[in-house]
């Protein structure tokens, strides 16, 4: 068992335990904080997979900006006590079966996929020159587009946030 | 590392997503168990890239086969930024009407 693998089943492992946290916490304030620990997870596998430029703007966009602002709505409300009360037990118990089901189907249905091997640690697909081209070549319009759909989204944030109407 | 040691991690992600969406009531949980799940998905899309690279690069060195899953990682994270910017004030806005982010009181269609 080499590095890679070592590295490879801790983040597996802190991911999924952090994710289940997320679910579980009452504190909305705990559930965010946990859940930016699987988005450093998550991160720590790009760097596994050497796709570097994928590491970093995971960190900065999902971690840094959307995590903050998940935050800023909560303190906001003022909602980091441990609320949400629990009418109907059954409810839950079905949700979790029914999430349960869904895994199965899955794993029923991809146990039989091939034993291709990911490249670990090398190549250079992942880094910021390659993917810069790619992006500024052949992916200009949906790139262009995109800054539209952010200048739709902040009026949309605006129209929807401002007070009275 | 072979691929489905990937496959069932971000399975495993995806489902407690799913779980999470339905079990919590609060808004905020439910947004943030969707962005786990949409986390679940890119980490499947780069291992599928690193994947593919990796059989073409035995054949042809200099490939740059898998680039595309990576840019689609990159537009999928623009997408759910835009999202989250909207769904918040979408959960604002609620706040400020019900006083609440309780889902169970957004049931007005069933009267």
């Amino acid at each position: 068992m080499n590095i890679t693998e070592i590295l490879f089943w801790f983040l597996s492992a802190l991911a999924i335990a952090s994710a289940l946290m997320v679910v579980l916490s009452k504190n909305p304030v705990h559930s965010v904080l946990w859940l930016i620990m699987v988005f450093f997870a998550i991160s720590g596998h790009y760097i596994l997979l050497n796709a570097q430029f994928l590491f970093i703007v995971n960190l900065i966009v999902y971690a840094g900006a959307i995590m903050v602002l998940f935050l800023f709505v909560i303190m906001l409300m003022n909602l980091n006590t441990d609320t949400e009360p629990q009418k109907n037990k059954w409810l839950k118990v079905a949700g979790v079966v029914a999430g349960g089901c869904l895994m199965l189907v899955f794993v029923a249905a991809l146990k039989s996929s091939g034993t291709q091997q990911v490249q670990m640690g090398e190549g250079n697909i992942g880094l910021i020159e390659n993917l810069g081209k790619a992006l500024f070549n052949e992916y200009v319009l949906p790139f262009e587009i995109s800054s539209v759909l952010f200048l739709s989204a902040m009026v949309g944030a605006v129209v929807i946030g401002k007070k009275g109407d | 590392m072979p691929i489905y040691n990937y496959i069932y991690v971000a399975l495993t992600l995806f489902c407690i997503g799913v779980a999470g969406v339905l079990t919590r009531r609060n808004a905020i949980i439910i947004f943030m168990c969707i962005e786990l799940m949409l986390n679940a998905v890119n980490l499947l899309l780069v291992a599928f890239s690193k994947m593919h690279y990796a059989t073409a690069v035995a054949n042809a060195p200099g490939t740059t086969v898998g680039t595309d899953a990576q840019l689609f990682v990159f537009f999928i994270m623009v997408v759910a930024a835009a999202e989250v910017s909207v769904g918040l004030a979408i959960i604002v806005m609620m706040y400020r009407n019900t006083h609440s982010i309780d889902i169970n009181f957004l049931n007005r269609l069933k009267h």
